[in-house]
């Protein structure tokens, strides 16, 4: 996990130049691991490639107009009404704006073997 | 090395009449699949010595894929969730048909003379039915509930007596029965109001009552379908007691395998607890604690103990219920994010997959002692060919 797929690289540099990002950007290995619950457990409802399940899409078409905090917020404190658990028990505030900006430009893949 | 690759090898030969030997021939009673849902493709297990003959790839999208088998156990039927719908020769190890017939999908099931698939979706919302041997397109039932304006996504599909399909609309809150007796004309029976977001459906073993978990209320809502005229009603009302709900990070799933003898063991949602019900005066008959949200309660064949396993944060173990003692009597570690769990049709094995750890495990049920591991990449949902054989799966 010490290469940086391009993908990733690509979302990380968008959001950035969108002034978007806090100081507070997880490390490397944090970002695998966010990456990778997002994929794997925010896609049980989500779905694996998070084009929506019982819980609707998350690609960049469908979030592409949603705001960011708005969107750090759902994920931090669920969505009252909704299936929409809150995830703020497993990651940080920042760590949270982070998946909603790389959510909008659209997931990197895990790195494959 | 690979049997069904072996297989195709000998029959080749054999077709071109070079071939001194046969071809090995074996049945498909101790076969079974196990989902690798990342790379689309099913590994082909066998159940007698624990292990894995072939990888069978050109699936598609498996997240959430799940699998019936064609009535003569050769064949399974793969849903996977981009849509595709797959057959499977599991003697030739390989896909015989496939179509992409939807956006989205949930699930399946096969009629119960074994002539049709029906595939619930949830893009565009609705359940198709095709032709089990050519998979050619029969009729297409859009879940247009309520005022008929927008469809629902289509949960729980399950088969019942007399060729007909049972499956539920998250958002319009309906159970429908479409009768395929006439597969290019199916007439639905459509019953509304039967609840808050129903999220996942089961048919009892005899094929009498249809059961629709709910995930917006608490509460589960009931069809006898041997008495459709009277309607929809609902059992464990207030389960939750009004007690604020927990967190659900993954849903639970329901199937035939919930019913023992007359009890059925059913996940709370947003709670701790395997609840427990009569299921000849559909009263609550007591309920245990347990380690997470529920997401698969098992009955183990036999029916004196129930394996169940959990949601994200609490998904690297299972626990065993003795079920007339309503306790807990075991826990195992199987590996992280546990997926899904398959007992061998006479329950003297189960089969636990382990997403984060890449196996799946062979345990036996009698000593706990694990029997086996065997690699796999991501493994999900585990389907044994015993399901040709039982009404719901």
């Amino acid at each position: 996990m010490d290469r940086v797929p391009i993908g990733w690289a690509v979302a990380v540099s968008g959001a950035l130049a969108a002034g978007a990002l806090h100081a507070g950007e997880p490390a490397p290995e944090r970002r695998a691991q966010l990456v990778e619950m997002v994929r794997q457990d925010c896609g049980s409802c989500h779905g694996l490639t998070l084009k929506g399940g019982l819980g609707p899409s998350l690609l960049p078409s469908a979030l592409g107009d949603k705001d960011a905090v708005s969107l750090q917020y759902t994920i931090l404190d669920g969505r009252r009404g909704t299936a929409m658990p809150p995830w703020r028990p497993f990651m940080g505030e920042d760590e949270a704006l982070w998946i909603a900006h790389t959510l909008k430009n659209g997931l990197p893949e895990r790195e494959r073997k | 090395m690979r049997i069904g690759r072996l297989l195709v090898t000998l029959t080749a030969l054999a077709l071109c009449a070079c071939a001194a030997q046969v071809p090995v021939l074996r049945g498909t009673g101790d076969l079974g699949v196990v989902v690798e849902r990342e790379t689309g493709r099913l590994k082909l297990i066998e159940t007698s010595g624990r292990t894995e003959l072939a990888t069978i790839g050109g699936l598609g999208d498996l997240s959430h894929a799940s699998v019936v088998y064609s009535r003569d156990a050769r064949y399974a039927y793969v849903f996977g969730r981009d849509g595709g719908l797959s057959k499977v020769d599991l003697l030739e190890a390989r896909v015989v048909g496939r179509v992409v017939q939807a956006g989205n999908s949930i699930g399946g099931a096969i009629s119960q003379d074994g002539r049709l698939i029906a595939v619930a979706n949830y893009d565009p919302g609705g359940v198709k039915v095709f032709d089990a041997a050519t998979l050619e397109l029969l009729s297409d039932i859009p879940s247009a509930g309520g005022d008929g304006t927008r469809r629902s996504k289509v949960i729980g599909i399950a088969d019942a007596p007399g060729n007909r399909f049972v499956f539920s609309l998250f958002e319009a809150g309906e159970i429908w029965i479409a009768d395929v007796s006439d597969p290019r004309h199916p007439q639905v029976r459509k019953f509304t109001g039967i609840g808050k977001e129903p999220y996942d459906g089961l048919i009892t073993p005899g094929g009498r009552f249809y059961i629709a978990g709910l995930y917006g209320e608490d509460g589960v809502a009931l069809l006898d379908l041997w008495n459709p005229e009277a309607g929809v009603r609902r059992i464990l009302g207030g389960y939750g007691r009004g007690e604020e709900k927990m967190p659900v990070y993954k849903m639970p799933h329901l199937r035939g395998w919930a019913v023992a003898g007359n009890v059925a063991l059913l996940p709370a949602v947003g709670r701790n607890e395997v609840l427990f019900v009569n299921t000849d005066t559909w009263a609550e008959a007591g309920r245990v604690a347990v380690h997470g949200q529920p997401v698969f309660v098992i009955v183990q064949p036999g029916a004196r103990r129930a394996w169940v396993n959990f949601a994200f944060p609490n998904n690297d173990t299972v626990q065993v219920i003795d079920i007339p003692a309503r306790s807990v009597i075991r826990e195992l570690k199987p590996g992280r994010a546990v997926l899904h769990m398959e007992f061998t049709p006479r329950g003297e094995q189960a089969w636990v997959s382990s997403r984060d750890d890449n196996r799946v495990t062979v345990y036996d049920t009698a000593t706990f002692a694990a029997l086996a591991t065997l690699p796999a990449d991501h493994p999900s949902g585990i389907f044994l060919t015993s399901r040709a054989f039982a009404t719901g799966f």
